[in-house]
C-alpha cells in the first residue's frame, strides 16, 4: 500500500502551484477590496466607473454606500448577496457577455426597494401601499437618480439630462 | 496478474490532476484579468508620429485602430423603415465605375421630379448611404456629370483641411476662396480621401476641432445674430457643444453666394426654417425658376443640425455623437463609436443609456414619429404639386407674370418648407413637432398660392 513518493511530490507540486497562482490572482485582483463596504471596489473594472462618479454627486452620497442599498440591511444577506452578484458580475465580465447599458436585475432591485424603505419607514409606510406596477409602489421608479444620477437618465427628479 | 494500484496512489493521482486543472483555471483568469487592467491603462499606443499634414486615415488609424476599424465599418448599407439604403447593384460604365449605388429617390417618388423641374436635382438623387461613399457618389453623380459644378462642392465631400492650406499658401481661409472659384473637375484632384480624422481632430490632442470654413463663418454669424461678437468656435465652444458642431460642418443648410460660389451657411437671422427663408429672401437669393411653373425656387439641403437644435434632445444638451457615435465598450476601455450610423441600428448605446425601455419599444417610437412625418410630408407634398400644376397650366394659357406673382411666390415658400423636412435625414425624428409645424405651414402656403389664382367667381343672386 504504499504510494510512490515521486507521485506523491507531483501531486503536492501541482496543488501548491494552483494554491499560489489562485491566491496571487487573488490579490493582483484585490479580492480583499470585495469584502469591504468600499464603493471604490464596485468600480474595479470599469463597468460601473459612471454610476460610481454618479454617486459621488447623487443626494445620497453622504449617508449611504453601494451595500447600503443594494445588498440587505442584514449580516446573512449581505454577504450572500455580495457572493452571489460577485460570482455573476465577474462570470459575465470575464466571458464579456452581457447587456449594455447595464440594467438592475428583478432580485437586485426588489433589494433595494426594501433598502430604501428601511430607512425611510416612517416618511413611506401610509405611501407605500399605493398601487403601482406588480401591486406596490416602487420608490425608484420616482426617485431613479437618488442614488447615482447618470448623464442624461430620463425621469431624473434633479432636472432632466445634464449639459 | 496485474496488482491493483493501492488507492492512496489514486487518491494522489486525482490531486495532481485537479491541481493541474486549477492551476490552467487560475492562469487562465489571471492572464484575462491582466488584459482587462491593461486595457484599462493604456488607451492608445503611439506608434506614428501625426502631425497637421497627416490627410491619411490609414495612418492615424496605426496609433488608434479601435476607432478607425469602426470608422471603416462606414461602408457598410443598412436600411431602416424609413432612412438609408440597401446596396444595389450598378453595371460600372466607364462614366461612372460604381458597382453599387443607393436607391433613386427620384423613382421612389416620382412628385420629386415635379418639385425640381428645371433643376440638376431632378436628374439624379439618391437616398444617403454611408460617410465612407461621400466622394465617390458626388464624383460620379450625375448631377455633376451633366452639369457644370463649382469646385464648392468640395468642401463637404472630401477631407478638404489640408487641400485647402496647400491651395491657400498655408491659409485655411484663402485656400477656401481659390477652390471655391475652381470648376469641380479641376478641384476634385485635390482631394484624395472621404472625411478623415484631420478634419474633426486636432493631430496632438485629439481634441475636437472645426476645420470647414463654411460652419466658421456659419456659426460666427449665427452668434452675432444672438449679439455675441467675433464667435471663434475653436475656442469659445464647449467640448460637449463641439460633439454636435463638428458634425454641424456639413450637415446643414447651404448656398453658394454671388459669382465667387463662396459657401454660405444661411444663419444670420437664425436656424428655424423661417429665419433663413427671410435671409434668402432679403438676400434675393434662387437656386432656379422652375420649369413647370416659372416660380424663383430654392433647394433645401439636409438641414439636421437646424432641425436637431429645434428638438427636445438639444434642449436637453444631447449632442449627434451621443446618438450617433454612443460611447461603446471594447473590453474595459470605452470610445466612441466611429461607425457613424442611425441610431436605429444601435438602439441599446444609443438610446437605452437614457431610456429605459426595451429595444423593441424604443423602435416603435421613433417609427411611430417618423411614419407620422412621412403621412404629413405626403399630404404637404401633393399639396404643392397640386399649385404647381395650376401655376403650369395658368402659364400655359398665357397668364402674366404679373398674375402670376402671388402664387409664385407661395409656392417658393411652401416648397423651401416642405424640402427642408423632406431633405432632412431623420424624417422628422430630429425635432417632431418643428417638422410638423413646417409641413402644416407649407400646405397653408401651398393654399394660399391656389387661392391666389382662383379668385372666387362673384356670387349669384337669386
Amino acid at each position: 500500500m504504499r504510494v510512490p513518493l515521486k507521485l506523491v511530490v507531483a501531486a503536492s507540486t501541482l496543488l501548491g502551484m494552483a494554491a499560489g497562482l489562485g491566491a496571487f490572482t487573488f490579490v493582483y485582483a484585490r479580492g480583499s477590496s470585495y469584502l469591504t463596504n468600499d464603493p471604490k471596489a464596485c468600480a474595479n473594472c470599469h463597468i460601473m466607473t459612471e454610476q460610481y462618479e454618479g454617486w459621488m454627486k447623487g443626494s445620497h452620497h453622504a449617508v449611504a454606500t453601494c451595500n447600503d442599498c443594494h445588498t440587505p440591511h442584514n449580516f446573512v444577506g449581505k454577504y450572500m448577496t455580495k457572493a452571489r452578484n460577485g460570482f455573476w458580475h465577474s462570470y459575465y465580465f470575464t466571458t464579456q457577455t452581457f447587456h449594455e447599458p447595464i440594467r438592475i436585475g428583478a432580485s437586485s432591485l426588489a433589494i433595494t426597494e426594501s433598502t430604501c424603505r428601511d430607512c425611510h419607514r416612517d416618511m413611506v409606510e401610509a405611501i407605500a401601499s399605493h398601487p403601482g406596477r406588480g401591486g406596490e409602489a416602487s420608490c425608484v421608479r420616482c426617485h431613479p437618480s437618488v442614488g447615482h444620477r447618470e448623464f442624461g437618465a430620463v425621469g431624473s427628479v434633479a432636472g432632466g439630462a445634464g449639459h | 496478474m496485474i496488482p491493483k494500484p493501492p488507492s492512496a496512489a489514486r487518491v494522489a493521482l486525482i490531486a495532481a490532476l485537479a491541481g493541474g486543472l486549477a492551476t490552467i483555471a487560475a492562469t487562465l483568469l489571471l492572464i484575462n484579468i491582466f488584459e482587462r487592467k491593461q486595457e484599462a491603462r493604456n488607451p492608445f499606443f503611439r506608434v506614428v508620429e501625426l502631425t497637421d499634414e497627416v490627410e491619411d486615415p490609414a495612418i492615424w488609424g496605426k496609433n488608434f485602430p479601435l476607432q478607425y476599424d469602426a470608422y471603416l465599418r462606414t461602408v457598410d448599407q443598412v436600411r431602416t423603415r424609413f432612412g438609408g439604403s440597401e446596396a444595389l447593384p450598378h453595371t460600372p460604365t466607364e462614366a461612372d465605375p460604381r458597382g453599387q449605388v443607393a436607391q433613386s429617390r427620384l423613382e421612389e417618388d416620382p412628385r420629386l421630379k415635379t418639385f425640381w423641374a428645371g433643376y440638376a436635382f431632378s436628374v439624379d438623387f439618391r437616398k444617403k448611404r454611408g460617410h465612407a461613399y461621400m466622394l465617390e457618389d458626388q464624383t460620379f453623380t450625375q448631377r455633376v456629370q451633366q452639369f457644370k459644378q463649382p469646385g464648392t462642392c468640395l468642401h463637404c465631400h472630401a477631407s478638404v483641411y489640408l487641400p485647402y492650406k496647400k491651395a491657400g499658401g498655408g491659409d485655411l481661409m484663402k485656400g477656401f476662396e481659390i477652390v471655391n472659384h475652381m470648376p469641380y473637375a479641376e478641384a476634385r484632384k485635390l482631394a484624395s480621401h472621404p472625411v478623415s480624422c484631420i478634419d474633426c481632430h486636432e493631430s496632438q490632442t485629439m481634441q475636437l476641432r472645426i476645420t470647414r470654413p463654411g460652419f466658421l463663418e456659419g456659426i460666427k454669424a449665427l452668434k452675432a445674430s444672438q449679439g455675441v461678437i467675433d464667435y471663434d468656435v475653436n475656442t469659445m465652444a464647449t467640448r460637449q457643444e463641439m460633439r454636435s458642431f463638428v458634425c454641424g460642418q456639413c450637415h446643414v443648410e447651404y448656398y453658394f453666394k454671388g459669382p465667387e460660389k463662396r459657401l454660405t451657411y444661411p444663419w444670420h437671422k437664425g436656424l428655424k426654417v423661417e429665419n433663413i427663408y427671410d435671409y434668402y429672401e432679403e438676400a434675393g437669393f434662387t437656386d432656379w425658376t422652375h420649369a413647370k411653373s416659372g416660380a424663383p425656387t430654392l433647394k433645401a439641403q439636409h438641414p439636421e443640425f437646424e432641425m436637431w437644435n429645434q428638438g427636445v434632445h438639444a434642449r436637453s444638451g444631447v449632442a449627434c455623437a451621443d446618438c450617433h457615435m454612443p460611447y461603446t465598450r471594447v473590453g474595459a476601455m470605452k470610445i466612441s463609436d466611429h461607425h457613424v450610423r442611425s441610431p436605429l441600428l444601435n438602439i441599446n448605446n444609443s438610446c437605452q443609456t437614457c431610456h429605459r425601455f426595451s429595444e423593441s419599444e424604443i423602435l416603435a417610437r421613433a417609427e411611430d414619429i417618423q411614419a407620422k412625418t412621412v403621412a404629413l410630408r405626403n399630404v404637404a407634398m401633393d399639396a404643392v404639386v397640386a399649385l404647381i400644376t395650376d401655376l403650369e397650366t395658368q402659364k400655359n394659357a398665357g397668364a402674366s407674370d404679373e398674375a402670376l406673382k402671388a402664387a409664385r411666390s407661395h409656392q417658393r415658400r411652401a416648397q423651401f418648407y416642405v424640402d427642408f423636412v423632406e431633405s432632412e435625414n431623420s424624417n422628422g425624428f430630429h425635432a417632431p413637432q418643428e417638422a410638423t409645424r413646417i409641413l402644416g405651414e407649407a400646405i397653408d402656403y401651398a393654399r394660399k398660392g391656389q387661392l391666389a389664382l382662383r379668385p372666387l367667381p362673384p356670387v349669384a343672386r337669386k
